[in-house]
């Protein structure tokens, strides 16, 4: 066996006996119980911590904390557990764990799926959890044997005796092994005992997901659940001045409209009177201050705040001397314009909030967030608001927010009965939080024999964290405003990189990938124009730059080699390199497009190479990657909210048009053998694509890209 | 009061008549594997077939399809063992799942009318219903392995 590990300070694990005779595994917070939380002899306040089940029937259920919005995560926590205890995977049952402490990600400190950050935050105690099952179970054999537990061994969800030939499944021991105490350490495998890890393990959701049985949040049905949508102001920052019911009232269906926080909800039978109804509801707002915002005059407001210095998010040497002493001088102005994310599934959640308690069934990557919500509205105790995550079709960052959860429990708790509230396609593209939309600076000082002598980078826009976590806005940076661009990992001798917090007002949040969503596009095409200045081929100029950063370096070359790059690309086909570190891991993608004499752009291929060190479930790497490509190259070459009289004038997919089937190029990925600890693998593949397009178009026209979505002639 | 088959059974619905057949399918009669995607025949979601034909069933009023056959993605197969499922299955295509009855539905009645799909007649039949998951790759393996499993068992 592997590493010895003591079990951590952080997450106690305990073991108990579960319901029926089994075995429990769980983890248990000390902290919590000692302090906020006396013990508690009501069973509906009964504080969940189980990890692993072990029945007496064989069957091992593990739970997962993470929400599965399609990167897998269903499939890939529990192969941790599994693979540890060497569970029998055709036994193993998956259970979505409740909101409660013994799930937080302890990388986050609340439970929230997020950063892409599920395997790299589970990975240690998941893994734990389940070598502490293995341990008690191997004892619970040993001492039903009287052998020493050094002649046992575990095999497919039995513990076996080899000297004696004897064999217990792991159901027959999980009684006794439930009074065992828990281990101090537990031994961990290593890479080469993983029998489950590093396997492209089919998902456990497919099935599900090709009948049509998946339990989406939309897909909620209760009984005498009502159905309800809400009438928003369009303008960000409105409110409302009044109402007459009375038409939307009228319509069948309809059973009551008022006023919440955020609109007017109408509430009916179902979906269609509902959205009949509301068609039909008359509505004053005070659009406030806001009411004259427009695109044109974010980009104004954005040119302005550029002049001011800006808050330093990285210095190394003196690049403004630098540039004043170069030989040659390249600068660029670029921008990208604010996101939806468009998730399949618009928003909804289902809340049944009653006098003594309350259940909500939502499509959530935020399950602390979501309880707390219900708390703040309900009144109750934390441990009386249960939250259901069902299925998320898609979440990409939007799912962490906590407007719908508010809306559906302030619904429910003025009508007295379970309610799902619903979104239109409509409501979701435009009361989203968008990507940020931000403008930059950039500028390279060249020494007289083509050497990047200094580099810098002033970039204005919006903060998500000063929305979300104000504290981590620290000295006037936001560490998701400049990521991808304060981590720039080319070896410049003067490097500079600021930032001024300008906010217009239109909401921002988590985008797939987040700072380096923008950021890598900027750095990477600017890097090219840099290349192109000085005769380099972008590739070499890379490697050139990389020396010190080895795993940057092996995504870049790799990717580039399987690309064929250095042999010339099919005729009337152009080549664009990017590469970029972000959650942990490395991704370099090389992009293969083609311009038609009428000026229509094409990408035809993508070749990937990514590092996420060690790999759980290499079918779900290749898989987050084409996806993460897909949904990068979407906001490469169409997507753009654009604001108008404070108002966003997309509204669905006829006018935010999103990548589909007719434009989807070859992909390609390769994974890089790495022993490194886990890496994300959600978001990083979204970074380099849309330099990468951008790349390849300037390489077809000589002109450089600087902004998003990809224009053409 | 109006009458449909869905997967073969009858059903009467009595509902307002402009009532778009996806919202009967889903809240009336409780088959949820159809979607709500876009509610404007945009994204492909909603797809089920009628009368062996692929519809959005998202703009579709209720009353257009009086007397008419419905399939959708739970008509297909009890067990997911139609062979477009099992494609599907095999090519692990679903990310969050949340499009694939449309994806599905929309192969199945490709197949039905042309066995024999060019990757250009994929392309152009699929391009209708959108992934945000990105899926479209697997897709198209799934349908080409579809009619690789079709053509076996014809
Ligand atoms: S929901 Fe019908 S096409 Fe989108
Ligand atoms: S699998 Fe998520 S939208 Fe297609």
């Amino acid at each position: 066996m592997g590493e010895m590990v003591a079990i951590g300070r952080r997450n106690f694990l305990k073991i108990t006996a579960a319901a029926g005779g089994g075995l429990l595994v769980g983890f248990y917070l000390p902290e919590r119980a000692s302090a906020s939380e006396p013990a508690s002899s009501d069973p509906a306040a009964f504080v969940p911590n189980a990890w692993i089940r072990v029945g007496t029937d064989d069957v091992v259920t593990l739970m997962v904390a993470s929400s599965e919005m399609g990167q897998g995560v269903m499939t890939a926590i529990p192969m941790l557990a599994a693979d540890e205890m060497d569970a029998d995977w055709s036994r193993v049952r998956i259970e979505t764990a409740p909101a409660a402490r013994a799930y937080f990600n302890p990388l986050i400190g609340q439970q929230l799926t997020g950063g892409s950050t599920a395997v790299r935050a589970f990975w240690m105690p998941v893994r734990q959890a389940g070598a502490a099952a293995r341990a008690v179970l191997l004892d619970a054999a040993a001492e039903t044997w009287q052998v020493p537990a050094a002649e046992c061994r575990t095999e497919n969800g039995a513990v076996i005796h080899p000297p004696s030939g004897r064999r217990l499944g792991y159901g027959a021991l999980a009684r006794r092994a439930a009074t065992l105490p828990v281990p101090k350490t537990v031994f961990l495998k290593e890479p080469s005992e993983f029998r489950l890890i590093g396997t492209p393990v089919p998902r456990v959701d497919t099935h599900a997901k090709v009948t049509g049985k998946a339990v989406f949040g939309q897909d909620v049905q209760l009984r005498g659940m009502l159905t309800a949508l809400v009438l928003r102001c369009p303008v960000f920052g409105g409110k409302l001045a009044g109402f007459e019911a009375a038409a939307a009232l009228a319509v069948p269906g309809v059973r009551r409209v008022f006023a919440i926080d955020s609109g007017v909800a109408v509430v009916a039978d179902g979906f269609w009177p509902a959205k009949v109804g509301r068609d039909a509801l008359r509505v004053r707002w005070e659009e406030g201050a806001l009411a004259g915002l427009s695109s044109a005059l974010i980009e104004q407001r954005f040119q302005a705040a550029a002049r001011r210095p800006g808050a330093v998010a990285r210095s190394v040497g003196n690049a403004g001397a630098a540039e004043a002493r170069s030989a040659r001088k390249l600068d660029a102005i670029y921008q990208v314009p604010y996101l939806a994310h468009a998730c399949m599934e618009p928003m909804n959640c289902t809340a049944d909030v009653r006098p003594d308690g309350c259940d909500i069934w939502v499509p959530t990557q935020a399950q602390t967030g979501a309880q707390q919500t219900a708390v703040r509205i309900t009144g109750l105790a934390e441990e009386r608001v249960r939250i259901h995550t069902t299925f998320l079709g898609g979440g990409f960052g939007r799912r962490s927010e906590q407007d719908f959860v508010a809306e559906a429990v302030q619904i429910s708790k003025a009508v007295g009965a379970p309610v799902k509230l619903q979104w239109t396609r409509e409501d979701d593209m435009r009361h989203d939080f968008y990507r940020p939309a931000t403008y930059n600076r950039l500028s390279a000082g060249i020494g007289a024999h083509g050497a990047l002598q200094s580099w810098r980078h002033h970039i204005v826009g919006p903060s998500i964290f000063a929305r979300v976590f104000p504290k981590s806005v620290k000295n006037g940076i936001d560490p998701t405003s400049v990521e991808g661009a304060a981590n720039l990992p080319y070896a410049v001798p003067n490097i500079h990189v600021s930032y001024v917090l300008d906010d217009p007002g239109v909401p921002v949040g988590f985008w797939r990938s987040v700072g380096s969503s923008q950021n890598t596009f900027v750095t990477e095409c600017f890097l090219d124009e840099i290349a192109h200045a000085t005769g380099k081929d972008p590739y070499q100029l890379r490697r050139s730059l990389l020396k010190k950063h080895p795993r940057h370096l092996a995504v870049l070359e790799l990717a580039a080699s399987k690309a064929g790059w250095g042999s010339p690309p099919p005729p009337g086909r152009h080549r664009g390199i990017a590469v970029a570190g972000s959650f942990g891991s490395y991704v370099a993608e090389v992009a293969e497009v083609s311009i038609s004499e009428r000026g229509r752009l094409r990408v035809h291929r993508v070749v990937c190479a990514v590092d996420c060190g060690m790999v759980v479930n290499p079918d779900t790497v290749v898989a987050q990657m084409e996806s993460a490509i897909v949904f990068g190259l979407s906001a490469a070459l169409a997507d753009e909210i654009t604001i108008k009289d404070g108002r966003v004038q997309q509204s669905n997919f006829d006018n935010y048009p999103v990548l589909r089937m007719d434009n989807m190029p070859e992909i390609e990925v390769h994974i890089v053998h790495s022993a490194e600890s886990p890496g994300g693998i959600g978001e990083p593949g979204t970074p380099p694509i849309a330099p990468a397009v951008a790349n390849a178009v300037f390489a077809a026209t000589g002109r450089p890209v600087r902004r998003l979505p990809i224009r053409v002639g | 009061m109006m009458r449909i088959y869905v997967n073969g059974t009858p059903h009467s619905v009595e509902v307002d008549p402009s009532t778009p057949l996806l919202w009967v399918l889903r809240e009336t009669i409780g088959l949820t594997g159809t979607k709500y995607g876009c509610g404007i025949a945009a994204c492909g979601a909603c797809t089920v077939h009628v009368d062996g034909q692929p519809l959005r069933s998202c703009i579709t009023p209720i009353s257009s399809v009086s007397g008419k056959h419905i399939t959708t993605i739970e008509g297909l197969s009890a067990d997911g063992s139609h062979p477009v499922q099992r494609a599907w299955i095999a090519e692990e295509v679903p990310q969050c799942g949340f499009c694939q009855s449309g994806q599905i539905m929309t192969a199945v009645a490709l197949l039905e009318k042309n066995p024999r799909p060019s990757d250009a007649d994929i392309d152009d039949a699929m391009s209708g219903i959108i992934c945000r998951c990105g899926t479209y790759q697997r897709i198209r393996r799934a349908i080409r392995r579809a009619v690789r499993n079709m053509a076996k068992e014809a």
